[in-house]
């Protein structure tokens, strides 16, 4: 077995899990629910497996170096990071009914990822300006930040239909939403993923300075990428700040949680494809 | 009046509306230079996007934004607010942090929000000890003060962790510092000496040597105080023909003698007094650097050959020269080789560039490597600032740590004595994280209930 199949399972196993996590947020249904989570858990390890399998064949290749340096490892690294990140927050808060806005994401990633006419999945060699210590600590960063905000927009999501629910007057008396978590808690958990998420964004942009000033001689010279990820830190310290100094709190916080997740979505992708510079190596 | 119009100044400069205003402000203006190509000549903003455009761009710098006056303004509102904020509530967190927490009336502990009641069948300071062992065992810091009646008993924890919001606000001060002392612009015009801080490049041709630079800002020739040789340029190809590595092996010299000889490879810069080089491009000559040799050691030479040019090595009693270059762009990858000692039919090969071929000939086996010449293309850097960058960095990852993960925590303990014994109030609150604080209060109740 290679690990291009072992993607596919996973990618499979997150497609199942995307829908039954769905099912139990339409039918409530406990079971369904339990499924979802066996799902996503299975996918994960066939996923880190795959990893794990795609490394050493790149040193079978003779060109050894971590799967993490160009589209679509990195897109497979979003995808174990944030399913991995989403199944430890479900195991924490006891809130299965999340994986509905999450798991989606994560099938998503995968599935473009192999299916994509844009992204070659071949494992090559690195170009010299990869060739560093740095590109692990880096990306992984990066990448634990990008999951958790990849969360918290979920999350945002979710309170915004808990939320426009419970103001709407209750028709058939048991509500679609009535599933999900109350509105404090989905805040309080939005909140939470976010500062964990800037906590890394920081740390990512910061290896990523101290590399480029190991690789090109200078820490920061306003690249797309770079400007992208300082104005997505930009805009989560601007939400940090309101929450704690101006009091917002719910659906403002989960308007910024999604606006956030864009700007994130914006830096890791938009950037590649729709702009040029330095960090023109994730483009394929 | 001048005091108050002052103190409504700093009022907005203190005020976090501003911060969020400018935190906006600098997200939104940024993204104008990710869209807008920048640092191009002023003919490609006239042909791209119109004259009258341009010229609207040329006003507002926009071709350099992050460097111009307003983007630069931003960020020092931005450093002003964050000064005159933190500066305006520290005192404040000193007072709250100094403040003897045991110096509270009993009744604001029926104000806090976690409170539980208990009762022991003992007298106060017997219950005192048993609450002070069992803070002690659970890590926290307990220290009682009579009250009339009874006995007040306070344990804090991370009270410092109040600060670590400001550790971020000083470390991204102290980035800015260190930007700004790396400079080349403040190098210039405010230390009036260029050489303090620069960011520059030099194409080296192998073989020659260079003992200055220039900016890339104004193409400024800076002189380095030492030489540089670049001895080699190498391109190494994995099998596929992508690059693998790039590297220079160069020669430093200094007060006319060679001190280090190193390689320098993208990734592997190279440091000599300050000043750091960094493998950044290369340019290839249409020109080749032969190194000939009989392998058994008799006659060696070196030259340099065009293409389609016989060379004649006398000694060696031989002639070559290239009839036909394989080249991808500019760069040569295979050359095909013509090579006689005048004794029987010439040989004609095709050998990699830089690789060594041995030619069996009457006379003898020669050896031969060719390969292009090239010059190596070298940033050169002096950035005193970087290790301020790099501190302000750490700060601010240790900051956000304390920000975001460690709380103050505080818990108090009213021990009244009564009929029976002793009445305890239990009183807790913590700055943050107040559900996993919540837990762990009635933990360390639950286990004062199981051992009494």
């Amino acid at each position: 077995m290679d690990s291009s199949q072992l993607f596919g399972i996973a990618m499979i196993a997150y497609l199942l899990a995307a829908a039954f996590y769905l099912g139990l947020f339409l039918f409530k249904v406990e079971r369904i629910g339990l499924v979802g989570t066996l799902l996503a858990l299975g996918g994960t390890c066939a996923q880190t497996a795959a990893i794990g399998l795609r490394w050493h064949e790149s040193y079978q290749l003779g060109v050894g170096h971590a799967p993490l340096t160009n589209m679509y490892e990195s897109l497979v690294f979003f995808a174990w990071c944030t399913s991995c990140f989403y199944l430890a927050l479900e195991y924490r808060f006891k809130t299965r009914i999340m994986g509905a806005f999450v798991m989606p994401c994560v099938a998503m990633a995968m599935a473009y990822a192999s299916f994509s006419d844009r992204i070659d999945s071949q494992i090559n060699p690195l170009i010299p300006a990869l060739q560093s210590n740095w590109l692990i600590a880096h990306v992984v960063t990066c990448f634990i930040g990008y999951a958790a905000f990849a969360v918290a927009g979920g999350l945002g999501l979710m309170y915004l239909l808990k939320q426009s629910a419970a103001t709407r007057p209750n028709r058939s008396g048991r509500g679609m939403t009535d599933a999900l978590p109350s509105v404090q808690v989905i805040d309080d958990l939005t909140h939470k993923t976010i500062v964990f998420g800037f906590m890394w964004l920081s740390a990512g942009i910061i290896t990523g300075a101290v590399w480029a000033n190991e690789a090109w001689g200078t820490y920061w010279s306003w690249d797309p990428k770079e400007t992208w990820s300082i104005i997505t830190w930009f805009l989560y310290a601007l939400t940090l700040h309101a929450r704690f100094t101006r009091g917002w709190r719910g659906r403002r916080i989960a308007w910024l949680a999604i606006l956030g997740f864009i700007a994130v979505f914006f830096t890791y992708f938009g950037v590649n494809f729709l702009l040029s510079g330095l960090h023109s190596y994730g483009s394929a | 009046m001048t005091t108050t119009k002052k103190n409504a100044s700093l009022g907005l400069f203190a005020s976090v509306q501003l911060a969020l205003f400018l935190l906006c402000l600098l997200a939104s203006t940024s993204i104008i230079g990710t869209i807008v190509p920048q640092n191009n000549p002023a003919a490609f903003y006239v042909e791209r996007y119109g004259a009258a455009t341009a010229r609207f761009f040329q006003l507002l710098d926009i071709p350099d934004m992050y460097n111009s006056w307003w983007f630069l303004g931003l960020l020092t509102l931005f450093a002003v607010n964050l000064i005159v904020c933190s500066a305006d509530r520290i005192p404040q967190v000193i007072r709250l942090v100094r403040r003897d927490s045991l110096a509270i009336a009993p009744e604001q502990l029926e104000k806090f929000p976690l409170r539980s009641e208990r009762h022991l069948v003992e007298d106060v300071p017997a219950a005192a000890a048993r609450v002070t062992t069992l803070l002690r065992r659970h890590g926290w810091h307990a220290r009682t003060a009579p009250l009339n009646p009874g006995l007040l008993c306070c344990a804090e924890k991370g009270k410092w962790s109040r600060f670590g919001v400001y550790v971020v606000h000083c470390s991204i001060l102290v980035i800015l510092a260190g930007a700004l002392l790396g400079s080349s612009a403040v190098a210039h015009k405010v230390f009036r000496n260029p050489l303090f801080a620069f960011k520059g490049s030099v194409m080296l041709p192998e073989g020659e040597r260079t003992a200055h630079i220039f900016a890339h800002k104004g193409g400024e020739r800076l002189d380095l105080g030492f030489a540089l040789r670049c001895d080699d340029f190498t391109i190494e190809y994995y099998g596929n023909g992508m690059p693998k590595t790039y590297r220079s092996t160069v020669t430093v010299f200094d007060g006319g003698a060679p001190v280090q000889t190193t390689d320098i490879e993208v990734n592997r810069p190279l440091t000599y007094k300050g000043v750091t080089f960094y493998q950044s491009s290369y340019q290839p000559f249409q020109e080749y650097r032969v190194a000939l040799k009989k392998q058994d050691g008799s006659a060696a030479t070196t030259a340099r050959i065009s293409a389609a040019r016989q060379m004649d090595w006398p000694e060696g009693g031989v002639s070559y020269g290239i009839i036909n270059r394989e080249s991808q762009g500019e760069v040569t990858r295979r050359l095909k080789i013509w090579f006689t000692d005048n004794q029987g039919e010439p040989s004609v090969f095709w050998v990699n560039a830089d690789q060594e071929a041995a030619i069996e000939r009457p006379s003898g086996i020669y050896l031969l490597t060719i390969g292009q010449r090239y010059a190596t293309g070298l940033q050169a850097t002096k950035d005193p600032g970087v290790w301020l960058v790099y501190g302000g960095c750490l700060l601010m990852l240790v900051g956000l740590y304390i920000a975001f993960f460690l709380s103050h925590r505080r818990i108090y303990v009213y021990m009244q004595p009564d009929e029976t014994g002793c009445h305890l109030l239990f009183a807790g609150d913590a700055n943050k994280n107040k559900v996993g604080f919540e837990n762990n209060f009635a933990q360390l109740i639950n286990k004062l209930d199981s051992n009494t």
